[in-house]
């Protein structure tokens, strides 16, 4: 086709009016700017001054004897060793089952399930399950594995219950780190004659651990702190002795700081502002788990 | 047509492909019988009859979504990892049909190899990537690895630029080295046949240039498959070529005759550039 001559383009934009509103759009711009920022400063600041009021309360109480003592009526000797040690027995429980049912259940949905209505109605329920109140979970572990299962207030109970109500997350993370690892992957695996197995143990699992990692190590934080369960299975506060095994009772750090906060005595806000920064140190360490691990194993795509 | 053909082998510093003295004499590997296929309800294969030869390279041009990628999978059967894809008729893989009951789909792969469009190493080790194949298929002792990864490497023409770095990630290489090494992961398993799809598009013109020098050495051994929408590179460098179209093979010939003398009015507008 040859070129002949081309009309006039119309004039569509008309600038002077552009430029008469760009005034108007850097306030806006500039406006939001300062919201987003002083939305984030709010959160900062309710952050610091929590921290600040329970380091200046607790920080006092924080002594060896602190973590050697059991639980007391005088607050000076109260200590949270029963608790520490009932929180860490938890997270014996709870890791591995949370993890196995949840990455299980994950390879499960993303790597065997055919794309069907009840695959579809499961994958949106696990989702949906990620929000029911924490106190329901209780009463799921108190007629299950309390009584039906008569385990109990035991840490395999409590275990159990805590798996429970972290599973959700776990698999919902485990699902999108699953579904990172590119399809490409798969093709070459398959396409050289790998079962279905091998391929998601050498390829599929490998590209998603760091983001499974996450994910389950963020739930499991969860699971340290939550109170709700605990109070609805009936674990017991003052306890004297550290549990031998799996179906001994326990306690758990964020109900004996519960217990310690809701005391008449002054005295024993101190306390409990020691349990928490002792709470706070295990997150923080379990969250720079998972910073570390996430920054390890990036993968470049 | 010949002229245009023998001037870009020429350029491109190839060996003149002979083509094969006596045709239809080299035994089958594939035989393609009335294939069809449907993506739920999209018909996506029609009635496709085509054999392949050993060491032959066949080339399989046509415009995108004529099917090209779609027939290729299905001769590994990659093409069920979709959901939803039902076949008829029969493809015969050393006279035995591929889609039996009962056909060891996994042996299948281990006898044809697969490169892919986009290169595609795991986020490994060269060294891994190469002995993946050996060893999902059991292949444990350090000494045979090392033999099966330096002969793979060697086949693929690219062993003098890696043998160095045999423990560096092979996302650390280029493009062009990335295909090389897909390359060598698929001669690892000692394949009978190599499919290849479109595997030079998403590289440069000289990476491009190996991969092809590599497809003529590699004809002497295997068979080849290729998938191209490059109609020079179809006839730089196969022995058959056939023609897709919207699912349906057009024509099936020997490559110099397909570019030389189409019998079709559409293959001759295809690769005459007039469409596609
Ligand atoms: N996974 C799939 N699901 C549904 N339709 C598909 C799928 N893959 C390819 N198709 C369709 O099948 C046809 C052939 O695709 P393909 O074989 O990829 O073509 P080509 O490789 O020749 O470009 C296209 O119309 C495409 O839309
Ligand atoms: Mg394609």
């Amino acid at each position: 086709m040859r070129i002949t001559e081309k009309p006039p383009a119309r004039v569509l934009i008309d600038r002077e009016a552009v430029a008469g509103r760009m005034g108007f759009r850097k306030a806006v711009n500039a406006a939001f700017s300062v919201l987003f920022l002083s939305a984030t400063l709010l959160a900062l600041l309710v952050l610091g001054v929590l921290f600040y009021r329970i380091v200046s309360q607790g920080f006092g109480h924080l002594s060896p004897a602190f973590f050697e003592n059991f639980a007391s009526r005088m607050p000076e000797k109260a200590g949270v060793k029963a608790a520490l040690v009932g929180s860490l027995w938890l997270m014996a429980v709870v890791a591995p089952v949370s993890l196995i049912l949840g990455i299980g259940t994950a390879v499960y949905l993303e790597e065997y399930a055919k794309k069907n209505r009840l695959n579809d109605f499961i994958r949106m329920n696990i989702s949906n399950l990620a929000g029911v109140p924490s106190v329901v979970f209780g009463l799921l572990g108190l007629t299950i594995f309390v009584r039906a299962l008569a385990l109990g207030n035991s840490i395999l109970a409590a275990g159990f219950t805590m798996s429970l109500l972290i599973l959700p997350v776990i698999i919902v993370a485990a699902q999108e780190a699953i579904r990172s690892v590119p399809r490409e992957l798969r093709e070459a695996s398959y396409g050289m004659g790998a079962t279905k197995w091998q391929t998601i143990i050498r390829v599929v699992l490998p590209g998603a651990v760091p983001g499974i990692l996450t994910g389950s190590i963020l739930a499991l934080s969860r699971a340290i702190g939550e109170t709700a369960p605990l109070i609805v299975i009936g674990v017991p506060v003052i306890i004297q002795f550290l549990p031998a095994g799996v179906l001994d009772t326990f306690t758990a750090l964020p109900m004996q700081i519960y217990d310690w906060a809701k005391r008449p005595q002054a005295a024993f806000q101190e306390v409990a502002s020691a349990g928490i920064i002792v709470l706070l140190a295990l997150l923080l360490a379990m969250n720079s788990v998972a910073v570390l691990i996430r920054n390890k194993f990036q993968k470049r795509y | 047509m010949v002229q245009v053909m023998e001037r870009t082998r020429e350029r491109a510093g190839l060996k003149q492909t002979a083509a094969p003295a006596v045709p239809d004499v080299r035994p089958l590997v594939y035989d393609t019988k009335l294939l069809n296929l449907w993506y739920g309800n999209h018909h996506a294969l029609k009635n496709i009859d085509l054999p392949i030869r050993e060491n032959e390279v066949t080339a399989i041009i046509g415009p995108s979504g004529c099917g090209k990628s779609t027939y290729i999978k299905t001769l590994n059967r990659m093409v069920e990892l979709v959901d939803d894809v039902r076949t008829s008729g029969e493809i015969l893989y050393r006279s035995r049909n591929i889609f039996d009951r009962n056909y060891p789909v996994e042996e299948l792969r281990t006898r044809v190899g697969m490169v892919f469009q986009k290169p595609n190493p795991f986020p490994k080790s060269i060294y891994d990537n190469v002995a993946y194949g050996p060893r999902i298929h059991g292949i444990r002792n350090r000494q045979i690895l090392d033999e099966i990864v330096e002969k793979s490497l060697r086949g693929a023409a690219i062993w003098d630029e890696v043998k160095d770095r045999l423990n560096t990630n092979a996302y650390s290489l280029s493009g062009g080295q990335q295909q090389r090494i897909c390359i060598a992961r698929a001669l690892a398993i000692e394949p009978d046949v190599i499919l290849m799809d479109e595997p030079t598009s998403a590289l440069d013109p000289i990476s491009t240039l190996k991969v092809e020098e590599l497809v003529q050495e590699l004809r002497e051994d295997y068979s080849i498959v290729i998938v191209t929408h490059n109609m020079q590179q179809a006839a730089r460098i196969s022995d058959r070529t056939a023609f897709f179209l919207s699912g349906e093979v057009v024509e099936f010939d020997e490559t110099d005759k397909m570019f030389s003398n189409p019998e079709h009015k559409r293959t001759e507008d295809y690769i005459s550039g007039r469409f596609g």
